[in-house]
């Protein structure tokens, strides 16, 4: 009993072995804890599950999007409609003299004559289109672009040129679509990153309420264990590792969700691609996706874990 | 051991649990606190673990100024400090082993050494054949002693008990004191309070009577 001077230091146990040791068992157990209520562990888990599956789900139809629609630059044709001067023979003259071209596979004419007919044909205003004297319809020679026409840019090069032709009146490329679903697949990534960031927050909710929930239910127990000296760190433990289990699982079944849809739709798409003569295959989960779901679900529900038992631990002091 | 020096006690609604108390128990000393209720016994307990702080005066236990342990500190105080209380506060659902064991766990003792452990104390309190039930299949007195080794299995230096024997008959009662009796024998310092004058008054030993939060007197009755 020494009342001047410092006090004794108290003796804290920092041996490393026990330290890992301790950890270790604390994880299995709190592994137990879980898998002793498995209903409401798969529960929280598939919400997490489904959360962390939307955006990696989303983001890969983006990816396979953009792979498709650059897939099929190739099919992509050119629409030349020629101008009302040119005349029946000269109209077979300029397609050939576009033929020329190195960028062009392939071309076709078709005439006024014909255009009509296939306007007769599929447009089913066949009565009013005889009502008219003229043939309002100009000749159009079809290009198919080389496969060295790389691209959405390459093919507007390619229309650019040719609508500076004096025998053509416009160039249309058949594109627009590409270009539409260009424009629309950088949206939705937009889109799947606000969503990620979202769900993410979403997590972190579920994991610490599930977790507070837990803390409200061991409330006598955390009591007890303040009475007979448990440090703070001692009894955030089990909650840490809980919120870490519960990442861990969600994060499994999240990408078991990710590849069963993958499952699925993979012959629907190859039937798809059939259509379009297009060698086009589902692409698999991409790397980042894979470890973004695999590290962000165990490190969401651990933190998740931390701000409850930040929040709610601190509450409960023994009478 | 354990020193108070001028302590008042003021809770967040004002009232005075305690007001100017000074007392000194020299280690291996045993005595009891005794006092109408809401006289203090509690709340002197109550200081001593740290479950309150003194609002003015020191306390000192095991040479340490509580004043000055910082809240980290305070479960290495606890573990140096075993509590027993009325209400016995055991995990309901886990074993007495389990129960006793909580405090070499939380210290982060080695498996084999809490089961050695474990088994001494329940041997010490007489509950060898119970360890493996569940506290609430107990009667009140063995609960009582499941409670009591808890406190007692870290081998702490100072033990309170605060109404230990409130729900027992006074056979039981007696075989509780005469447990701590032992331990005394061994060099525990113990500070048990107690309304229980009738149980305590032929025991020799020393008594602190409060009254309204102050000491109204510190004899050894003979
Ligand atoms: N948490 C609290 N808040 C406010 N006042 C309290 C609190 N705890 C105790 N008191 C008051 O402090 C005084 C002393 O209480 P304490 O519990 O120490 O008495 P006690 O001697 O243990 O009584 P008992 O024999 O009934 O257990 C009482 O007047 C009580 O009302
Ligand atoms: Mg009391």
């Amino acid at each position: 009993m020494t009342r001047q001077g410092r006090s004794p230091k108290f003796r804290r146990n920092r041996n490393p072995v026990t330290w890992l040791l301790r950890h270790a068992q604390m994880s299995l157990s709190s592994l137990g804890r879980l898998s002793r209520s498995p209903a409401s562990t798969l529960m929280t888990a598939a919400v997490i599950g489904i959360a962390l599956a939307l955006p990696s789900g989303l983001h890969l139809l983006v990816d396979n999007v953009r792979q498709l629609s650059s897939s099929w630059d190739g099919s992509a044709s050119l629409s030349l409609f020629l101008s009302e001067a040119v005349s029946g023979e000269q109209a077979e003259a300029v397609r050939r003299q576009i033929d020329r071209r190195d960028d062009v596979a392939e071309s076709r004419l078709i005439d006024r004559n014909q255009a009509l007919a296939e306007f007769r044909r599929l447009s089913g205003f066949g009565e009013a289109i005889d009502l008219l004297d003229d043939n309002p319809l100009p000749a159009v020679v079809v290009v198919r672009p080389h496969d060295s026409v790389a691209g959405v840019e390459g093919i507007a090069r390619m229309a650019a040129e040719l609508q500076a032709y004096r025998e053509i009146d416009m160039a249309q490329v058949d594109l627009q679509w590409v270009k539409r679903l260009t424009a629309i697949t950088g949206t939705i990534e937009h889109g799947v990153a606000i969503l990620a960031t979202l769900l993410a927050g979403a997590v972190l909710l579920i994991v610490g309420n599930t977790i507070r929930l837990d803390i409200q239910g061991r409330h006598s127990e955390i009591e007890i264990v303040k009475l007979v000296g448990g440090t703070d760190a001692f009894i955030r433990r089990p909650f840490l590792y809980e919120g870490l289990w519960y990442g861990l699982l969600g994060a499994a079944i999240a990408l078991l969700l990710v590849l069963l849809s993958l499952n699925l739709l993979d012959s629907p798409v190859q039937h798809l691609a059939g259509l379009y003569a297009s060698n086009f295959s589902l692409a698999v989960l991409d790397p980042l996706s894979l470890l973004g779901t695999l590290f962000g679900g165990p490190i969401l529900g651990l933190a998740g874990a931390w701000l409850a038992v930040g929040r709610h631990l601190a509450e409960i002091q023994p009478e | 051991m354990i020193r108070f020096d001028n302590v008042a006690k003021r809770y967040p609604n004002g009232h005075e649990g305690l007001s100017g108390v000074s007392l000194h128990l020299e280690p291996g000393e045993m005595a009891f606190v005794t006092g109408h209720s809401g006289a203090g016994k509690s709340t002197l307990l109550r200081l001593i673990g740290l479950l309150e702080r003194a609002t003015r005066g020191q306390v000192w236990v095991n040479g340490r100024n509580l004043n000055k342990l910082r809240s980290r500190d305070i479960p290495y105080h606890r573990r140096e400090v075993g509590m027993i209380f009325q209400d016995h506060r055991l995990l309901n659902d886990r074993t007495v082993f389990d129960n006793i064991a909580l405090p070499l766990v939380v210290a982060g003792m080695a498996h084999a050494e809490i089961t050695r452990r474990v088994r001494a104390t329940l041997d010490k309190v007489g509950l060898l054949k119970k360890e493996k039930v569940l506290p609430i299949t107990l009667s009140g007195g063995e609960q009582q002693r499941v409670g009591i080794a808890r406190a007692l299995v870290s081998k702490p230096p100072v033990l309170l008990a605060d109404e230990p024997t409130g729900n027992l008959d006074p056979e039981l009662s007696r075989e509780i004191i005469e447990l701590f009796l032992q331990f005394n024998q061994v060099g525990v310092t113990l500070l048990i309070a107690t309304h229980d004058v009738d149980l305590v008054d032929r025991l020799g030993r020393r008594i602190v009577n409060l009254r309204q939060g102050r000491v109204a007197s510190d004899t050894v009755r003979e």
